[in-house]
């Protein structure tokens, strides 16, 4: 049995990983990567505690959580293709028309 | 006719005043003289009908109509309530029907004077919108109201002077009325105030039953009251000192000059001081305030007439001094004779106002009378008008002038007043003042040689048109030869015992100045006759000297003029009065201007401003460094404050708990 702190330790590893990647990073699908990493360390820790107290509802929410952030890969993707495709560039620090 | 029907006499007006103000400059300009006129004439008809259910057998001294708005009064605060009341009694009668009267048929005239004016639309407008605020006026039952109307004619009578608003004069003028007239309206809104404070309403009945059953209520804060409403009417009636706006308010044109600075909204202050008799009666002080404001305008202001050229000042002098004669009327407590006055004067003056118009009319523009004369024959219909008019206010028997101003220096005469006879003898020289001047005008305009150019090319006055001298249309004259009707035979209704008649307008307005006291000297009829034989020789004598100065010798009167040139110069000039008030209101303005504008707009008001914009941009340049507009720098921030947030739930209660 895994004490519950390992993976509490885990997933704020994984969330602290997107943060930093996300704040430094300059590609944008880095960044969108950074985000589903933290979505996913907060899953963890869903489960995590959906196991520890014997619940099923922190098992359902991640599902919930899953589908949402396969709608936003899926909407963010095209946009990122639509970025590209216009500008030639994914470097969010270019991408800055709206500033201004 | 029912009491709610009230409320149609000023609103027809108005209507008429809303569609010609709005619509008016798109609408042909027949429709826009039916627009002006329908309602005015049914507000004269409503007059009419009203009148027959007042004088009915039976008929009740006093009408009363209240409205409300949405079921609500129109002012209810705690401890004081106004409402829309309207309320008819005699002397509201008489002042109804003169002002829908003559006023329609100032309407009428007007179509004809103004019809080759520009914005004719808009002075329809103004027109109706006049009546309407004077309607509101005379019918209010309570102070408020009546103060809503005596700003709201105040509003018209700026509007229409300054009708031409692009000559320069024009537009002064209607400044000045309007200024002027804050100062009286200033002592108007003080008296409302005490009342309020004294009495907790503003309602006629309640105030006045309240001051007839306190007998004991001499003088005191009644005089305060008293005085202070004499401040108003100084003001709207053109009394001394407030009367300089009204010479100036001529540059309106001729017909509004008629109908408000003549006939009506000028009649007003004499009119209010005459439906707060109950007040005045109880304070003889402000009583004797009135009278001799009304005598001292009424000679002071004859005097500057006798010497004016424009023929249209001639008249506004004239005004002001016959409004200085139902002020001494009031003020010895004669009101009768001050409202018959103001009926009798609002017919012949206004026809002598028109009158003048015409002559004006026909001599395209040309006001001085200098350039007059040997009109009599060019433009006999306004010359047979304008005779009557003439003779009426000379108060030659048995023309209506004669009948009202008799009755008031008679009053005069035999009032208790301690001057009352020399404020008679001060009427009496009027009298004969008013006669000179008014037949001295006569004469320059209508005898003697032609002294106007038959065809001008360019002029500067109110009227555009360039033509050879005609007599002017129907539509003008025949308000002409109606009021010159009235101006022989308006007189008739007030013919005293003396001279065999029934005084019918005394009895008539009984009902309301009767409860005043009334105290004259019990005199014979045959010092009544002596005094009118006295009035009436003194009145052909103004008309001797002016027929010798001007129509015997023309000439004699310049020669007279320069042996004293500088007392001639002095009333030429209206006593310098403009000229001392505008040096004090000059010197008023710089104080107030370095007081106002040196420490209290520039130090506290902008100084005020200037800091607080200079703190808000200080506060603006240290918080912009957060607004980069780096999405990245925004995460980072959100990064930190939540983990802020964290640090604090995690260690921040064992912080706080020491």
């Amino acid at each position: 049995m895994v004490p519950i702190s390992y993976y509490l330790v885990l997933a704020a590893v994984l969330f602290s990983i997107g943060v930093a990647s996300f704040l430094i990073k300059r590609n944008i699908i880095t960044i969108f990567m950074s985000i589903e990493l933290m979505l996913n360390a907060v899953n963890l820790t869903f489960v995590a505690f959906a196991h520890m107290w014997h619940q099923i509802t922190g098992q359902i929410f991640v599902f919930f959580v899953m589908v949402v952030a396969a709608a936003e890969a899926a909407v963010g993707l095209a946009i990122i293709i639509a970025i590209f495709r216009t500008r030639q560039t994914l470097n969010v620090d270019q991408v800055n028309l709206l500033k201004n | 006719m029912p009491a709610s029907y009230l409320w149609l006499i000023p609103l027809l007006p108005f209507a008429g005043f809303l569609i010609n103000g709005t619509l008016g400059r798109r609408l042909p300009r027949p429709l826009v003289s039916a627009v002006a006129l329908i309602p005015t004439f049914l507000s004269a008809c409503l007059w009419i009908w009203l009148w027959f259910t007042m004088k009915a057998p039976g008929a009740p001294e006093s009408i009363q109509s209240v409205a409300t708005l949405f079921g609500n009064s129109w002012i209810s605060i705690s401890g004081f309530n106004a409402d829309f009341a309207f309320t008819v009694d005699h002397l509201t009668l008489i002042m109804l029907g003169v002002v829908t009267c003559v006023g329609f048929l100032i309407h009428l005239y007007s179509v004809g004077y103004m019809a080759h004016e520009e914005g004719y639309w808009r002075f329809f407008a103004y027109l109706n919108l006049f009546m309407f605020f004077m309607l509101v006026l005379v019918l209010s039952a309570n102070f408020l109201l009546l103060f809503v109307g005596w700003e709201g004619v105040g509003l018209a009578s700026y509007l229409l002077i300054g009708f031409y608003f692009k000559k320069d004069s024009a537009a002064n003028a209607g400044k000045k009325a309007f200024i002027v007239n804050r100062i009286g309206d200033f002592g108007f809104l003080l008296a409302m105030f005490l009342l309020i404070a004294h009495f907790g309403t503003l309602d006629f009945s309640t105030v006045f039953t309240s001051i007839s059953q306190h007998a004991e209520w001499q003088g005191g804060f009644l005089t305060t009251i008293a005085l202070l409403l004499v401040v108003g009417a100084t003001g709207k009636s053109a009394q001394i000192p407030l009367y300089v706006w009204l010479p100036d308010a001529m540059e309106g044109p001729t017909p509004v000059s008629a109908l408000i600075h003549a006939a009506t909204m000028v009649t007003a202050g004499i009119y209010m001081v005459a439906r707060t008799h109950v007040i005045f009666d109880r304070s003889p002080y402000a009583l004797g305030v009135v009278a001799i404001i009304g005598a001292a305008t009424a000679i002071f202001a004859a005097c500057i007439g006798m010497v004016q050229h424009d023929i249209k000042r001639v008249l506004a002098y004239s005004t002001v001094s016959q409004l200085g004669y139902m002020f001494l009327a009031c003020g010895v407590g004669a009101y009768t004779a001050g409202i018959f006055h103001l009926l009798t004067h609002a017919f012949f003056k206004a026809l002598l106002f028109l009158a003048a118009g015409s002559v004006i009319h026909a001599l395209s523009g040309e006001q001085d009378m200098r350039n007059m004369g040997g009109l009599r024959k060019r433009i006999p219909v306004t010359f047979w008008t304008m005779t009557m008019g003439v003779f009426a206010i000379a108060g030659i028997p048995p023309l209506a002038g004669f009948f009202s101003k008799d009755e008031i220096l008679f009053r005069t005469f035999t009032s208790p007043n301690p001057i009352g006879k020399l404020l008679w003898l001060v009427g009496l020289i009027t009298a004969g003042m008013t006669s000179f001047y008014m037949f001295r005008l006569w004469f320059k305009t209508f005898f003697g040689e032609e002294r106007f150019e038959e065809h001008h090319e360019a002029h500067h006055g109110d009227h555009g048109h360039a033509h050879g001298v005609h007599e002017s249309p129907l539509v003008m004259t025949l308000p002409l030869m109606i009021l010159a009707l009235l101006s022989i035979i308006g007189g008739w209704v007030g013919v005293p015992a003396a001279l065999g008649g029934h005084d019918e307008i005394g009895t008539f307005l009984d009902p309301v100045f009767g409860n005043g006291v009334q105290v004259t000297e019990v005199v014979s009829h045959s010092t009544e006759l002596g005094l009118a034989a006295v009035s009436v020789l003194v009145a052909l004598l103004g008309l001797f000297i002016a027929y010798v100065l001007y129509y015997k010798k023309p000439g004699t009167a310049a020669s007279y003029a320069a042996k004293f040139p500088a007392l001639y110069r002095l009333v030429e000039n209206k006593f310098y009065v403009d000229e001392i008030y505008g040096l004090f209101v000059t010197v008023l303005l710089m104080i107030s201007r370095a007081i106002l504008g040196g420490v209290i707009d520039a130090g506290i008001v902008d100084g005020s401003g200037y800091a607080a914009g200079a703190s808000a941009r200080g506060l603006g340049a240290l918080t912009r460094r957060i607004q980069s507009g780096n999405i990245r720098s925004y995460a980072g921030w959100l990064a930190l404050g939540a983990a802020a947030v964290i640090a604090v739930m995690i260690f921040g209660h064992s912080i706080w708990l020491h």
